[in-house]
């Protein structure tokens, strides 16, 4: 039986093609696994992750003061608005993004959003009567909301709760 | 896809260069495992490259951050451990591999004409790569991080003159600091494509002289094989054996290559109660410590190294095939590897009484064995022609001498 037969039978020459590309695609597989642990080490590490909570201590904001603290290394505004600013809001519908207020607030008096504007990510400037983003002009009034400017969506609200009368934790609903 | 290739080839020669380095590549037949590790090396040095530009992103070269940046890939960042033991072992891997494929090439007399330059561009590769290893092994910033630097570093004043100087530049200060981490830092990241440069000058050194093989002599064309598939096939089958041990060790051991003392973090006013280094590097620093005089000590130990490149020029027996056909040269080449063994285990231990003096006589070994060579080579010659070879081999070596008489 001399080699030339083998290789001229089809038979055989089918399941050296399937040996051929069984193994190819076993190789393909763990050449594939091999990069998970690269990719993976690319994501946040878990001294990172656990940065994905912030307790924040309202009780040193007095009413009419804005603070800005920082939740996953972006920064979040936290407004103890007056009496008058709720009101205001409550009335207004906002702008471009209409949103009701009450639909933004957990509780009237405190306004949390994420401070980064929704057009190009700049962080916008308190004003009296909302905030205004230096890089392009957008304008939000006191409920985050968009009133004018090239920003296409109302501030984003942050994940958050209250875990004491005057204590929210942001990062989880 | 054959359109893309015929439109690649048109303008850049892909087809002809696999051809001519891969599927018609020609290669001896009887090659064996032995001579698989030159693809290993390669394969060794890209899981360095690799894994090192992982680690680079989230390693901090500056003293006070870089031992806890390494915890914080061990602990912190998504399978960091797995990143640097993959590294760490890798180093250790890719020194045995090259040991092994130098013992090859000594056993087999591949460093002989015409293959000198292909010998000398892998001693290049050797120097550069424990220049890497060396400043890599800083990066941890540890206690046999830091001393080890320190002692080595500290080598170089046995320079005539200017040794205070040379050491003082080195380290860009007045000892190992900041800025000795930072340039081995930017260093250990740079030589590796250095080494990848250097592999490319040696695989064309390569296949101008083609691959050596166990018999000696020079195959007829028939006795070829291509490379590819038949040599891609027992390179891949090695790698397994190989990727099998190695990942063993990553898995399971993964501190075997890791001197406990290095988990202590780098103290400028402390050594260790025992300073030794990395296990590659035991033989020549145990030729260091046999030689009772500073620069006496270096010299000894930098010729230990750079000795292999005379190889071609010592051993001047012609009959080919190496050890095989060559008994003496073969006991020389088995006490020669004892020796090295002998002289890592000195290497590793604190030098006093007895072992000091194994040390001194296995330095002396060392150096005689390459110092006797040329004499030994000649006379071995003689002999075995007279007591007889296979045909070929003595054709072969016949047919050198002829040549090399005819020169003269």
């Amino acid at each position: 039986m001399s080699e030339e037969n083998t290789i001229k039978d089809g038979a055989d020459l089918s399941r050296r093609e399937f040996l051929g590309t069984v193994t190819a695609g076993v190789a393909a597989a763990g050449v594939a696994a091999a990069c998970v642990p690269f990719v993976s080490s690319m994501n946040p590490s878990s001294d990172v992750l656990a940065k994905a909570t912030t307790e924040i201590d309202l009780s040193g904001i007095a009413p009419g003061e804005e603070k800005t603290f920082p939740w996953q290394g972006k920064p979040v505004f936290v407004v103890h608005r007056t009496p008058e600013e709720i009101a205001a809001m409550a009335a207004s519908k906002g702008g471009k993004d209409p949103e009701p207020d009450a639909k933004r607030v957990q509780k009237p008096e405190w306004l949390v959003v994420i401070g980064i504007c929704t057009h190009l990510g700049c962080v916008p400037n308190k004003t009296e009567s909302g905030w205004l983003c230096p890089c392009h002009g957008s304008v939000y009034d006191n409920s985050g909301r968009i009133i004018s400017g090239p920003a296409p969506r109302n501030l984003d609200l942050p994940p958050y709760h209250f875990v004491a009368e005057n204590k929210i934790l942001i990062g989880k609903a | 896809m054959n359109k893309l290739i015929a439109w690649v080839d048109r303008r850049f020669p892909l087809t002809p260069f696999i051809k001519h380095e891969l599927t018609d590549y020609p290669t001896p037949r009887n090659l064996s495992y032995w001579w698989g590790f030159g693809f290993l090396a390669g394969f060794v040095l890209v899981i360095q490259i690799v894994t090192g530009i992982f680690l680079a992103m989230h390693y901090k070269p500056d003293s006070n951050l870089a031992f806890d940046s390494v915890q914080h890939i061990m602990r912190e960042v998504n399978y960091g451990w797995l990143i640097r033991y993959l590294h760490s072992t890798g180093a250790s891997a890719f020194f045995a591999v090259i040991y092994t494929h130098m013992a090859r090439t000594l056993y087999y007399g591949s460093y002989r004409r015409p293959r000198e330059l292909l010998w000398w561009t892998g001693q290049g590769l050797l120097l550069l790569m424990m220049a890497t290893a060396f400043m890599g092994y800083l990066l941890p910033w540890g206690q046999m991080s830091y001393w080890g630097a320190t002692v080595i570093t500290n080598l170089f004043k046995a320079t005539p003159v200017y040794g205070e100087q040379i050491v003082t530049w080195l380290r860009g200060g007045f000892a190992v600091d900041d800025p000795t981490l930072t340039r081995f830092f930017s260093l250990h990241y740079l030589f590796p494509f250095l080494i990848f440069a250097a592999v490319v000058i040696h695989l064309v050194a390569l296949h101008t002289v083609r691959s050596s093989n166990p018999s000696g002599i020079n195959l007829a064309d028939k006795d070829n094989i291509p490379f590819h598939p038949y040599f891609t096939i027992k390179d891949l089958f090695g790698l397994g054996i190989f990727m099998i041990v190695y990942l063993l060790i990553v898995f399971f051991k993964p501190d075997l290559f890791i001197d406990a003392a290095n988990n202590i973090p780098a103290n400028p006013m402390q050594t260790p109660a025992d300073i030794v280094p990395e296990w590659y590097f035991l033989p020549f620093y145990a030729i260091l410590r046999s030689v009772p005089d500073l620069a006496g000590g270096v010299v000894a130990m930098a010729i230990s190294v750079l000795i292999f490149a005379a190889m071609p020029y010592l051993d001047r027996s012609r009959v080919t095939g190496g050890a095989r056909y060559r008994p003496i040269y073969r006991a020389m080449f088995y006490i020669f590897v004892i020796d090295i063994f002998v002289l890592g285990y000195v290497g590793a231990h604190p030098p006093a009484g007895t072992l000091k003096m194994v040390g001194e006589v296995c330095t002396a070994i060392y150096f005689l064995t390459f110092l006797l060579l040329p004499f030994v080579s000649r006379w071995e010659e003689r002999f075995v022609l007279a007591r007889g070879l296979p045909p070929a081999v003595e054709a072969m070596a016949r047919k050198e001498i002829a040549e090399a008489e005819g020169n003269v």
